[in-house]
């Protein structure tokens, strides 16, 4: 049994539609660094890609605001699927569609509950990419981060407290894809020349988490 | 750099609409991002879509048109495009007898192309699906994502294109255009890197007295650099290193092949040298196709691609085919 963690935010649909703020912000201005990222080891769009899929979810999320939490990331999913293209598309669509299904209808759900419906999402990203931990993708920042997630609510942490640990596992993971080898993705066919370069995909996806820590830390949590 | 462009954000659209007024023969869906064979769809006539990221014309929109492809839709630049296209485009192009994806084998065009299957299913379009992987410079594909689709997409989409336009039946088409994949072997090499209008440069440095082999289409590095090598000594690298992974006993298609920036003069020069490695090493050359095909916007380069056909994959290969980027017979 979890213990209930100190009196956190709400995590209602404005909740995530502060964190897609937080996460299209973020995206807008470190899609610079992340287009450089790729141009090491891919081709050089990563962030372009990503900034247009975001400002068409952010934009979507603010036309028809759903009313759920769930809701919210199954809009910005579906967006992004329809609006990326490439790898990451499907990808980080899949991540959020995944997650806002597991969330259902709730209007109100506790961290312990966004835990388990982002760690379905992060599934289904293995799923859907084949990919594991060490393969040089999203899922080295996606996995720690989680991990760190479920360690502090787990040990009683508030919803603040526990997404600062994750965000600072995710950074930690996407640093630590610079030795690895690629083997997932157009990285891969550059086989020893990925090693040495920080991978694009786990550093937005330490964005992203980065985006619902400091979305917890501003509602007080 | 200096780019022929607008703004970078509307590359796409905007050649699309370039290709409307230059080729009344299609429909250009601007806002969809969809290049169709106008008149589609033809009765009991099987529909061919591709698509891929933009960057690599005429690759894939301009192969669009009688005997070959019913329908292109275009990413933007090097990114595969979305689900939503291909499934509309493939709602558009079925008469009931059936669609064919053509993909070549990236995993962002693998994923989208998946998901568009299931879309388009469930609107009651059969679907099959061709991957093309022809690239042999990924050596180690049991652990990386696998080999890259480029030259042989040319191959794949006429042959199949001719089949279906004789009315083969979707299972036919698809085991022809498998088929074609099979016997295809791919090898490119860069003089230079190329520049996407997002960035606004180069994607990678290569210095002048470089060249790198074993590069893809996307202005993703190859696996090794060297000294600049001579048209001769280029040929005998790329013709070898496919003649290592398949060892034709038939005549082969030869695509000389331009990554965009290289001169016709230069390339045919290469095309000489191929044939010559080809007839040192024993291998017959059925015909040769040389030019700017399957492109990676200004980067300057050539790929050489083979494929070993038959009686039938020639007879294919010769029937008429009316496009933008391919023409003859009719």
């Amino acid at each position: 049994m979890n213990a209930l963690p100190p009196d956190g935010p709400p995590i209602d649909a404005a909740f995530l539609r502060r964190w897609l703020d937080a996460a299209t912000a973020a995206i807008d201005r470190e899609a610079p660094v992340l287009t450089e990222l790729d141009s090491a080891i891919g081709d050089a769009d990563h962030g372009t890609n990503m900034r247009r899929g975001f400002t068409a979810a952010h934009t979507a999320v603010e036309q028809e605001p759903p009313d759920t939490p769930g809701g919210v990331l199954v809009a910005v999913g579906r967006q992004l699927i329809s609006s990326v293209g490439g790898a990451s598309g499907p990808l980080y669509g899949t991540l959020l569609r995944r997650a806002g299904k597991r969330l259902g209808d709730e209007p109100v759900v506790g961290a312990a509950q966004l835990r388990d419906a982002l760690r379905a999402g992060v599934e289904g990203v293995g799923q859907l990419g084949g990919a594991a931990a060490g393969d040089k993708t999203m899922l080295d920042a996606l996995l720690p981060a989680l991990e760190a997630l479920s360690g502090a609510l787990d040990a009683g942490g508030g919803t603040a407290e526990a997404f600062a640990a994750a965000a600072t596992a995710a950074d930690e993971g996407a640093q630590a894809t610079i030795p690895l080898r690629a083997r997932k993705g157009r990285a891969s066919y550059l086989g020893e020349r990925s090693i040495g370069h920080q991978d694009p995909g786990a550093t937005s996806s330490a964005l992203l988490i980065t985006a619902f820590a400091d979305t917890a830390r501003e509602a007080g949590a | 750099m200096k780019m022929l462009i607008n703004v970078p954000e509307t590359v796409v659209p905007d050649a699309l609409r370039g290709i409307a007024a230059a080729h009344p023969d299609l429909t250009v869906d601007v806002e969809h991002r969809i290049i169709m064979r106008k008149g589609a769809p033809f009765e009991g006539k099987v529909g061919l879509v591709s698509g891929g990221g933009s960057g690599h014309e005429p690759l894939h929109g301009g192969f669009v048109g009688r005997g070959m492809l019913d329908a292109a839709c275009p990413g933007e630049v090097f990114t595969s495009p979305v689900p939503d296209q291909m499934a509309r485009a493939a709602a558009a192009v079925d008469s009931g007898a059936g669609v064919l994806f053509i993909v070549k084998n990236y995993t962002g065009d693998v994923l989208n192309f998946d998901m568009a299957a299931e879309l388009a299913e469930d609107e009651g379009v059969q679907i099959a699906k061709v991957l093309v992987n022809d690239d042999v410079a990924v050596t180690d594909s049991l652990y990386t994502a696998g080999r890259r689709g480029t030259g042989a997409t040319l191959f794949v989409e006429k042959i199949a294109g001719a089949a279906a336009e004789e009315g083969a039946p979707l299972d036919r088409v698809a085991s022809l255009a498998r088929q074609v994949n099979e016997a295809s072997r791919s090898f490119g090499v860069a003089l230079t890197a190329c520049s996407t209008p997002a960035k606004g440069g180069p994607t990678f440095d290569l210095p002048d007295g470089e060249l790198e082999l074993g590069i893809g289409i996307h202005g993703e590095p190859g696996r090794e650099r060297r000294a600049m090598m001579t048209s001769g000594e280029i040929a005998d690298f790329s013709v070898d290193a496919i003649l290592e992974d398949m060892r034709p006993d038939a005549p082969v298609l030869a695509l000389v092949n331009g990554m965009g920036a290289t001169p016709l003069l230069e390339l045919y020069g290469f095309a000489a040298e191929v044939h010559r490695v080809l007839a040192e090493r024993k291998v017959a050359v059925a015909r040769t196709l040389v030019g700017n095909y399957v492109t990676s916007l200004d980067m300057a380069g050539c790929s050489v691609t083979l494929c070993q056909v038959d009686e039938e994959l020639l007879r294919l290969w010769d029937a008429p085919v009316a496009t933008p980027g391919l023409r003859w017979g009719y």
